[in-house]
């Protein structure tokens, strides 16, 4: 003989559980008088944003390779700001955000920095940032070449890499032109959404690369 | 047209109404002759009058195309519950599988009972009563043959829809019997079919019949209803759970083109619009106060080491003892093995976010919702109108996709919809919550922290176990059993002479709830992973060492599984360098699941390649069906083991979307292979019980890998992969 | 301000703010709903539509942009790698909920349109932006390589 379990008819348990329920949702259920609209101060929503010291700021350092270095550090801010690093991994995958984590999806470069054929950056990206959705977007929208990553590098080691043309692909007048024209790297002073800019202007950065290019392009060690 | 005839007979709520309406039959059928599943789509975006299957019995319909209608009582949220349901009928029926088609009820006590989803319960509770209404209307079909063609019922025969007398050479479909088979009187204890006798069941000829619609884009969610005149609405909700609104300032919300209104209700501030993308840019303009005296205003880490208190009885809280054996107040002495765990909260993320389709006329009130729990909903949206569950005509449609959150006890989303609907004006609105709504939106896996700690035998094998669950009870009453349950009866006690297991549930703002696989969801990590570290200390093989305990416990169902899965896993085979395998074996809502998981190290993060799944779930009804479930679950619960957290900061969530709350994808995804037991034993549901194995499964094999134990999950927390944006 | 969409091989007059994403102009205004919101940022791929045959999330596409361009959704995606990829999506029993199937049919379509004979990794790198929550992607990889068959076997 075997045991078997006594068996309660299910249609009174569920009884049991609907008034249960009932009786909850009756309490939680009531109308709460709510209030009315009425005026409000709008709500403060500046981004704080960080400036760069200006050029004048340097000449005070009389040692002209002491004062390149210093531009160079200032322009530093802007060059390993998220902003920038993101599009310059190590990798063939980018990063985001200010955590710099993983890029979601999970994306490669592709053989022209602008996606793999199947899962191109158009797919997301845009020629502008899009308001609706928070995705930014530049016309130009892609990695920079590998032979350019900058993460995880220093910021000696990124100056001495865009001197080379080797790995820039870029002579100093495309160097300068890249950093203080370039509307790609223009992006990074207005991202969109909540992202924090990059320090300072397009600008200003151009000023500091400027200067940086005529006081002899020196590298921090 | 003949008029439907009213069912004759009257029938126990255990047994079957079957009605033949040849009208009614035919106009439902003919319609959508062409697209079989789109039913209720047809019917619901035709803006007619909802399809009533009890007008033509609750269950089963024929039509004169000979087309069997059956009628789904449960909901489809992706789990193929209507392939099942329908399969138990069309088996005992022999109705021909080719030639079903199945449509979805509506909400009706009177016809279905509780027309509700949990504990992955509706294959097991539908099973006696679905097979003898097929089986009942299989009899009233031989009966009504025996009648025409007057000769024995013995001498027929059914199959595919026929009834034949092999003797005579006659046949009749049930198309051309379903008159006279209405009129006879449904056998009280139909015979039902021994499992050897099965043509359908088991076969891999189940399989779900909405593939179609849902490939093609023509499948109707509650996201895809249109209404003449409708309105939709999206609702600002307080930032922090507990939260209240103290003001707010709509001037403008209300300049934006497409604002209709703005009003605050109880769960916050409605917009309603014309149309979605108005309603959120409306919701954006608000301008909003809120009252967080009541709030839950701190973070994770606090909460955490809040729990962490609780369980080292360093803080003063309630316990209740869900598992006690021998004299607890004397420890057994040995080699103690002591560990702690800690769990986030967890969201569903359904991919269809949270949304209702509500429209009040007074008294009525008419609904559409993918709804989870459709007899709660029911009863919510009529406290909520103030009038009777009968006066709620719910439509349940098809949903993107539930884990739970469509089956919160309270019908959040449904009743914040209701209450909209209130205002407009007799208008329909339609409440669309966005991806971050959902997400901050509460009604989580409940955050648990586990406290273990064994006293080893000289055997190796546990002698004395303590265990310390703190977790937030899902339930307002009873005793938190569902945090409990997959600890509470472990056959890993066989061994032990004492046993004090204690559960202890705070109470926070934060709303929790029924979460794919519920407590499973972390105590099968802590058990599994648990065993797997005794095992090496005992010095014994993981799966060795399992199969003694379940030896001891007399668990042969888990013996079974677990041989099952070392052969096909290759257990003992040697993998490539650099990978290791992971076991883990668990009972969740009377189906076992065993898993191996093929894992490497990428840096930090786990790569899984393979998963070797073994299911025991009783008589396997669609083995098609069962392995989805299976990859499935596999892709669910590797997504909440290596990502899933959703975490707060000074009482705001700060997880909001699929970029700060990550799931699998396609590269992360690992082949999966699925074994069924055989097994005569009534089936056991398989939505839910292979989520919980996984995340063991990973963690064992990390240990065999590197070592190293697993205390928290997920398994990338804190390696920049999962958190919010800083 | 007026736009005119060229959608499914048909002209639409859609009036509408520009930057209203198309995901809402197709949903609510065109009522083509077969193409979902899943996360409004591009995160999902629920929301995939075809514009001048590439694969976009439609709710990341400003309708000013759309304007002009062909865009395809779900509802009559055609072609022999379409109907491949549906007929192996049903063979498979792939989608479960469903939800998002509108979206790696799309992505599907598009990857077997550049690409006859995908690899695994082609398939990784192609739909790695499409969610399924309830991770029925081992069946969509097995349907593509059923449809890269299919294709492939009528051609020869």
């Amino acid at each position: 003989m075997t045991w078997r379990r006594p068996r309660f008819g299910c249609l009174s348990v569920a009884m049991l559980l609907l008034a249960i329920l009932i009786l909850v949702a009756v309490i939680m259920l009531r109308p709460q008088p709510q209030p009315q609209s009425g005026r409000l101060p709008a709500d403060d929503l500046r981004i704080e944003n960080a400036q760069l010291r200006p050029v004048a700021d340097f000449v005070a350092i009389a040692d002209p390779s002491a004062r390149s270095v210093a531009l160079f550090q200032e322009a530093g801010r802007v060059i390993q700001h998220p902003r920038c690093l993101n599009c310059h991994p190590r990798t063939d995958r980018p990063t985001q955000t200010a955590a710099m984590r993983p890029h979601m999806p999970a994306v490669t470069r592709g053989p022209d920095g602008g996606g793999d054929p199947l899962l191109r950056c158009s797919t997301c990206h845009n020629d502008a940032n899009f308001a609706a959705s928070g995705v930014p977007g530049n016309p130009k929208w892609r990695l920079a070449p590998i032979e350019q990553a900058w993460q995880g590098r220093t910021l000696g080691e990124i100056c001495r890499q865009l001197l080379d043309p080797a790995r820039s692909h870029m002579d100093r007048p495309e160097l300068l032109h890249h950093m203080a024209q370039d509307e790609l790297v223009g992006w990074a002073w207005h991202p969109g959404a909540d992202r924090t800019p990059a320090p300072g202007t397009q600008a200003a950065f151009g000023a500091l690369i400027a200067a940086w290019l005529d006081t002899g392009a020196r590298c921090p060690a | 047209m003949t008029t439907p005839p009213k069912p004759r007979f009257k029938l126990t709520r255990r047994k079957m109404i079957l009605g033949g309406t040849l009208a009614g039959g035919a106009l439902v059928v003919g319609y959508t002759a062409t697209h079989p599943m789109q039913v209720a789509g047809a019917v619901l975006t035709a803006g007619g009058p909802a399809a009533e299957p009890g007008s033509f019995g609750p269950y089963i319909s024929v039509a004169p195309d000979g087309w069997v209608l059956i009628v789904n009582p449960q909901q489809e949220m992706g789990q193929g519950i209507h392939a099942a349901l329908a399969a138990m009928i069309a088996e005992e029926m022999d109705a021909d599988w080719d030639r079903v088609r199945v449509v979805q009820a509506p909400v009706n006590f009177a016809h279905y009972g509780p027309q509700i989803a949990g504990g992955s319960n509706n294959v097991a509770s539908h099973w006696d009563r679905l097979r003898q209404t097929g089986a009942a209307a299989r009899s009233m079909f031989v009966d009504a043959a025996a009648l025409r063609w007057q000769v024995l019922r013995r001498q027929l025969t059914v199959q595919d829809s026929v009834v034949a007398h092999p003797a005579s050479g006659r046949s009749a479909s049930f198309a051309e019997l379903i008159a006279d088979a209405a009129q006879q009187t449904p056998p009280q204890q139909p015979m039902l079919k021994q499992p050897g006798e099965y043509r359908l069941i088991g076969t891999d000829r189940v399989r779900r019949k909405d593939c179609r619609p849902k490939s093609t884009g023509r499948q109707i969610y509650t996201q895809d209803v249109h209404l003449s005149d409708m309105l939709v609405a999206v609702v600002a909700h307080p930032p922090r759970f507990g939260g209240q609104l103290a003001g707010f300032d709509d001037s403008d919300a209300r300049k934006v083109a497409g604002v209709v209104d703005v009003f605050a209700i109880e769960t916050g501030v409605a917009v309603v619009a014309l149309n979605t993308f108005a309603a959120m840019q409306g919701r954006d303009a608000l301008r909003l106060r809120w009252d967080d005296s009541a709030a839950e205003t701190r973070s994770s880490p606090e909460l955490a080491s809040w729990y962490r208190d609780i369980a080292a009885g360093r803080v003063e809280e309630d316990a209740h003892s869900f598992e006690e054996r021998g004299a607890i107040d004397q420890p057994q002495r040995g080699e103690v093995f002591e560990t702690t765990f800690d769990f986030p909260w967890l969201a569903h993320a359904p991919m269809e976010p949270l949304d209702c389709v509500a429209q009040v006329d007074g008294w009525n009130v008419n609904i559409w919702s993918g709804s989870h729990n459709a007899s709660v909903d029911q009863i919510h949206a009529a406290l909520t109108a103030r009038t009777i569950p009968g006066r709620i005509n719910l439509t349940v449609l098809t949903a993107g996709g539930s884990f739970g959150r469509r089956g919160v006890a309270m019908s959040d989303y449904v009743v914040e919809c209701v209450r909209i609907a209130q205002r407009t004006g007799g208008r329909p609105v339609k409440l669309i919550w966005t991806r971050e709504d959902e997400m901050a939106g509460g009604y989580y896996r409940p955050m648990a922290h586990h406290r273990v700690k064994v006293v080893l035998g000289s055997d190796g094998y546990p002698a004395d176990w303590r265990h310390h669950i703190v977790s937030q009870g899902l339930l307002p009453f009873g005793s938190n059993a569902q945090n409990s349950e997959g600890v509470a009866g472990s056959p890993y006690f066989a061994t032990a002479a004492t046993v004090d297991c204690r559960i202890t549930s705070p109470s926070l703002p934060v709303p929790v709830s029924f979460w794919r696989s519920v407590g499973h969801s972390h105590t099968a990590m802590v058990m599994e992973h648990v065993i797997d570290q005794l095992a090496r200390r005992a010095g014994r093989d993981p799966a060795e060492y399992r199969r003694v305990l379940y030896r001891a416990a007399a668990a042969e169902r888990r013996v079974a599984v677990l041989d099952e899965l070392c052969r096909r896993a290759g257990w003992n085979t040697p993998l490539e360098q650099g990978w290791a395998r992971g076991m883990a074996v668990h009972e969740c809502f009377g189906t076992i699941v065993g898993q191996v998981a093929e894992v490497r190290l990428d840096e930090d993060r786990p790569v899984v390649r393979r998963v070797v799944a073994v299911v025991d779930c009783g008589i396997a009804i669609s083995p098609d069906q069962i392995a989805a479930q299976v990859e499935g679950s596999i892709g669910f619960g590797l997504s909440a083991a290596l990502y899933g957290a959703v975490t707060l900061r000074d009482g705001i969530v700060q997880e909001t979307n699929f970029d700060t709350y990550p799931l699998v994808r396609m590269n992360e995804m690992p082949a999966v292979e699925t074994y069924i037991m055989p097994s005569t034993r009534p089936p056991t549901g398989m939505g839910e019980p292979a989520v919980p194995p996984i995340a063991p499964a990973v963690a064992n094999a990390l240990l065999a890998l590197t070592g190293e134990p697993t205390r928290s999950l997920p398994f990338l927390t804190g390696r920049g992969a999962t958190n919010a944006d800083v | 301000m007026i736009y005119t969409l060229h959608v499914n091989g048909e002209w639409h007059r859609v009036d509408d703010d520009g930057q209203t994403p198309l995901l809402w102009v197709l949903r609510d205004a065109l009522r083509l709903t077969g193409t979902k919101y899943g996360c409004g940022k591009a995160q999902c791929g629920a929301c995939t539509v075809h514009l001048d045959g590439r694969p976009v999330r439609s709710c990341s596409v400003a309708l000013a942009d759309a304007a002009g361009a062909q865009i395809g959704t779900i509802e009559a995606v055609g072609g022999a790698e379409a109907d491949a990829v549906t007929e192996a999506w049903v063979a498979r029993g792939v989608p479960q909920c469903g939800f998002c199937q509108s979206g790696q049919v799309m992505s599907a379509v598009a990857l077997l349109r550049s690409n006859p004979a995908p690899t695994d990794q082609d398939i990784d790198l192609a739909m790695s932006g499409n969610l399924c929550r309830c991770a029925t992607y081992p069946r969509i990889r097995a349907g593509i390589h059923d449809a890269a068959a299919a294709l492939g076997a009528s051609r020869s």
